[in-house]
Parts: C-alpha cells; sequence; structure tokens
C-alpha cells in the first residue's frame, strides 16, 4: 500500500505547546513516527551558569509552568547535596505538601485535557473547574496560583500559617467528594473504554528499555517512583500507596493518574496533621566546590538536576531532564500499528511537557520589531474592528 | 544485594577498568571508569543490576570533557553515576543505545550541544537547536562565542 505523510504541528489546534509528529501512515494505520522538539528551546542551563544560586532557584522555577515546584525542589536537593545539609523537619513537611499540591492540579490538567483530545469536553470543564479549586488552595497556601517561589537552598521561604489549615484541610474533603463523582463518571464511561482501551500499549520490557518514568511506567506494571524508590522530603514519614497498573494502555494511565490525585490528598492531609514545629530554614552560607545531584517525582515522573560548583556564588554547570525528554521517544513503541484517530490521545497519554524537555535563550529575534501586550491587545482590537466592518455587525 | 556487595561487586570483576570510586555519601556513588570500558560496565549495571538509567550529564572542564552517566539501582536506593573523561581532541565514545533505548536522546543532545560524537549511534540529528544553527558551534561549552548578530540580549530588567 502507498505510504502517506501526516505532519502534526508545530503549530495545531489540538496541541498546547509547539511539538512536530511525523506520521507515516498506510491507509489509516501508522507505521512510523518521527519527533521533532526544540522550538521552545530556551537556553536555561546556559543561562543557569550566569547566575548565583539563589537566583537560579527562581530560573528553573520558569522552565515551566506546570511543574514549577518539582525543578526548584530538584535542584535544591541538588545543592544541599554539594555542602551536605540536611534541611529542618518542618521544612520537609511543607515541601511535600507543595509538591503533592503541584501533582493534583498537573493531574486534573492533563485529565481535562485527554478528555478534550477524546471530544469529550464535558469532562474538560468538569475537571478543570475542580482544578480552579486546587489552585485556590495553593494561593492561600504560598500567595500564589502558580509559580510559588516557596524553595531556596537549605529549606523553604515562607512559613504555612496556622490558622490556614483548618481551610485547606476542609476545602480538600470538599474536593474529594466532587472526584469521588468524577472518578466514577470517567472510569465507567462507555465511550472513554471505548477510545482509550487496550490504545496505545506501552509493553512492560519496553517501558524498562526506554527508562519510562512516573505515571507512563507505573500504567505498565514498573513499580518506579522515587518517592517509594529512594524518599526524599517526608514521604517516607507518612503512609500512602504507589498506584502500579498492568495494561499499559492510554485508560491503565488515565486510572493511574485519577488514583494519584487520591493519594496526594491523603499524603496533605497526613502531612499537615503531623507537621511538626521549628525551624523552616538551614541557613546555608556559603557552597563548597563539588557536584550534586538532586532527584524528585515531579507529575510526569522523576526530575533530575546535576550540579557542579567550583566555590563560587554560581554553578559551573546545571544539568536538568525533565521526565518528557525520557517517555516522549515511547511514543515509538506505543503508537506505531494504531488508527491515526487514536495517535493524539496517544500522544498526549504520556502528558507531555514540552517546555520542562527543551529548557535550553537562544533569543534568535531576526525581527526588528518587539510587541509588548499593550501592542497585542491593539492589534487584536483592529482585527476585531475589521472583521465586524467585513461582516456588518455592529 | 546490599550497596556494600553491589560496590564489592563492581571493584573485583572491573577492577582493571575503574580509576577511582568516590564513596562520600550514604545513597550516592562516583565511578571513574576508562574511555573504553564505558559499554561493558553500563551494561553490567543495567541489565545484571537491574538499574535504571536517569540521563548523563556532560561537562566541559576546559582541559578535558567530562560525561556522568547516572543510574539508579531502586531496590538499594543507590545512585551510581559512570565518569568518563574525554580528551578535548579526540571527542569520541561508544554509544549506549545498543544496550537500551532510553539513551537515544541524551546523546543527540550531547552531540549538539558539546560536539561529541557517539560511535554507533545510528542517528545523531539535531534534537534541541533550531535549523539555521551553523554546524561545529557547540553552546555549552566554555569556548563559546556568539554567532548570531541579530540575537537581542536583556539581561535582568
Amino acid at each position: 500500500m502507498e505510504k502517506t505523510i501526516i505532519p502534526i504541528g508545530p503549530y495545531h489546534p489540538l496541541q498546547e505547546e509547539p511539538e512536530f509528529f511525523m506520521l507515516t501512515v498506510e491507509g489509516e494505520k501508522v507505521v512510523d513516527i518521527e519527533v521533532r522538539i526544540g522550538y521552545n528551546h530556551r537556553g536555561i542551563e546556559k543561562l543557569s551558569e550566569m547566575k548565583s544560586f539563589d537566583q537560579s532557584t527562581f530560573l528553573i522555577e520558569r522552565i515551566c509552568g506546570i511543574c514549577s515546584t518539582s525543578h526548584p525542589f530538584a535542584y535544591t536537593r541538588a545543592v544541599e547535596d554539594i555542602i551536605p545539609v540536611e534541611v529542618p523537619e518542618r521544612a520537609k513537611y511543607i515541601r511535600t505538601i507543595i509538591a503533592e499540591g503541584e501533582r493534583i492540579h498537573s493531574h486534573l490538567l492533563w485529565l481535562g485535557l485527554a478528555g478534550h483530545f477524546l471530544g469529550y469536553n464535558t469532562v474538560y470543564m468538569w475537571v478543570w473547574k475542580l482544578r480552579e479549586e486546587i489552585l485556590d488552595v495553593m494561593e492561600i497556601l504560598t500567595g500564589n496560583r502558580n509559580s510559588y517561589a516557596m524553595f531556596k537552598p537549605g529549606g523553604i521561604r515562607r512559613d504555612i500559617k496556622s490558622e490556614d489549615i483548618p481551610v485547606v484541610i476542609k476545602k480538600m474533603d470538599s474536593i474529594v467528594s466532587t472526584l469521588e463523582m468524577l472518578k466514577k463518571a470517567v472510569i465507567d464511561d462507555p465511550v472513554i473504554h471505548a477510545r482509550t482501551k487496550g490504545i496505545g500499549i506501552l509493553s512492560k520490557e519496553d517501558a524498562i528499555n526506554y527508562c519510562a518514568l512516573g505515571p507512563t511506567a507505573r500504567a505498565s506494571g514498573v513499580a518506579r517512583d522515587v518517592r517509594k524508590d529512594s524518599p526524599y522530603g517526608a514521604y517516607d514519614k507518612i503512609e500512602w500507596d504507589m498506584i502500579v497498573t498492568h495494561n499499559g494502555d492510554v485508560f491503565d494511565k488515565l486510572v493511574v493518574r485519577i488514583l494519584e490525585v487520591f493519594e496526594s490528598i491523603k499524603i496533605i492531609k497526613n502531612c499537615f496533621l503531623n507537621l511538626p514545629g521549628g525551624e523552616i530554614d538551614a541557613n546555608i552560607k556559603d557552597i563548597p566546590p563539588g557536584e550534586g545531584i538532586g532527584f524528585i517525582e515531579a507529575p510526569r515522573g522523576e526530575c533530575f538536576h546535576y550540579v557542579k560548583s567550583d566555590g563560587t556564588n554560581r554553578p559551573v554547570r546545571h544539568k536538568v531532564r525533565a521526565p518528557t525528554f525520557m517517555n516522549l521517544p515511547t511514543c515509538k513503541a506505543t503508537i506505531i500499528g494504531e488508527y491515526i484517530s487514536d495517535a493524539t490521545i496517544i500522544l498526549a497519554a504520556i502528558d507531555p511537557c514540552y517546555c520542562c524537555t527543551e529548557r535550553m535563550t537562544v533569543c534568535n529575534t531576526k525581527r526588528k520589531k518587539i510587541y509588548t501586550g499593550k501592542d497585542l491587545i491593539k492589534l487584536s482590537r483592529e482585527k476585531t474592528e475589521i472583521l465586524r466592518n467585513k461582516m456588518g455587525v455592529k | 544485594m546490599t550497596r556494600e556487595e553491589v560496590l564489592g561487586d563492581l571493584r573485583k570483576k572491573f577492577k582493571d577498568d575503574i580509576v577511582e570510586i568516590l564513596d562520600e555519601r550514604s545513597k550516592k556513588v562516583y565511578i571513574e571508569i576508562k574511555q573504553e570500558s564505558l559499554v561493558k560496565v553500563a551494561s553490567y549495571i543495567f541489565k545484571d543490576l537491574k538499574a535504571r538509567f536517569n540521563t548523563a550529564s556532560g561537562v566541559d572542564m576546559r582541559n578535558h570533557m567530562e560525561i556522568l552517566y547516572h543510574f539508579l539501582i531502586e531496590d538499594i536506593n543507590l545512585l551510581i553515576s559512570l565518569r568518563v573523561k574525554l580528551q578535548k581532541s579526540k571527542l569520541e565514545i561508544d554509544s549506549l543505545l545498543p544496550i537500551f533505548e532510553g539513551a537515544n536522546w541524551i546523546e543527540r543532545e550531547m552531540h549538539e550541544i558539546l560536539g561529541i560524537n557517539f560511535k554507533g549511534h545510528p542517528d545523531l540529528k539535531r534534537l534541541l537547536l533550531p535549523d539555521d544553527w551553523p554546524d561545529g558551534v557547540y553552546p555549552l561549552r566554555r569556548d563559546y562565542k556568539e554567532w548570531d548578530k541579530n540575537v537581542i540580549r536583556d539581561r535582568g530588567v
């Protein structure tokens, strides 16, 4: 049969971020895939070498808007590993709370998008409404809906107020009841079954071979979670379960993420119940020469940072490896042999995050004019006006 | 296997390949190995010790180039970083792609940003850098110079 090439991206209505997939299809079957990334490459590893250790924390927080805790968490752990220094207990618990809050909103964001990709916009609207409440909780705790700026090498920047805790726990309980309803609606839905069961299967062998991470690996029966394998923060002090399923298809990835949200809520509540008092910062002064590694479980899998110091106040090398960097190549194993109509949901099933993957600014702006926010609003109004005139709408 | 058994095992099995073992942290070990032994040691760690390949970090050390291959043995919570030193005059090392697929992208990344050649990698094409980026310019090297005159730099507003 004749082969046809179907390009998806780099800018496509179904994608939130720029990436390019070149699908080779025979009839309706995908026979090959080629991935091209790099459209979001900002040179953050290079930039980090020009900033001090403290400034870097803010820089790498901006690698990604969704995992805005994972990167600083891994980075601060890498810096603490150079010295080495032990973080105060209270800071460990608060770090865990923030990281789990992020996991909840990230998983919900994916679940909504998955519904959107399947053409099931009711799920999308419901889940994103629920995600708003989590963002409100994060605003109460940190002052920000996203990019919390809570982390610093040696501890955290701000403490949690004790009068906020009952409010947050009450909100969490209300989220659980809505989530129970959603879980039943999504997991038992025949439409979702038909679109996701047995689709895009990643076998256990492939998951190990591709070094897949996070929910992508756990849905394929690989019990791999940094929070259990090499515990950090407060994860070894409180009780929670790792969610592992065995089919490896899109449905299992969905189930893993939904059930993990419940575990995260459990972890947050347990952390609040056992929250110790005391210091929140180890007050690091100098960073000696040496090298350190920090890795944590981000919502999409393990986030890995390697920092090398030469005794000055700047890192000489800062290597960042985001989970999608390992998860995205697995599409070669999952998509081949599937129908073209399932391609978008299979590609979305690993919860790809290209900002993280490409972190590296080489601002190559050939255009001389730089648009500000005001210019863009002006342009948009002008365009609307032209359209109105054309259509004769007053 | 415990941590001590694993390390003793590695010491015994690869005594000619290991240059130095830096064992200062309870959960992390740095092992410097000879350049030509990489595939042998990495394959033992990945296949026999059932470790997971985290990633590799390439570092430009001015006088030489260094690659650290990080492996995590999940059962005993031990992170092994294999350190390989490369001469600047001959930046070439065997690819790990034949052993596991997970090394594919990171080798492509190191190839384009540090200019290291991976022998045995079938497809060392661009991954992150744009298509109009000139050949032979490696952004993460210490001697990197701005090549594009139109670049707008504004640091710290």
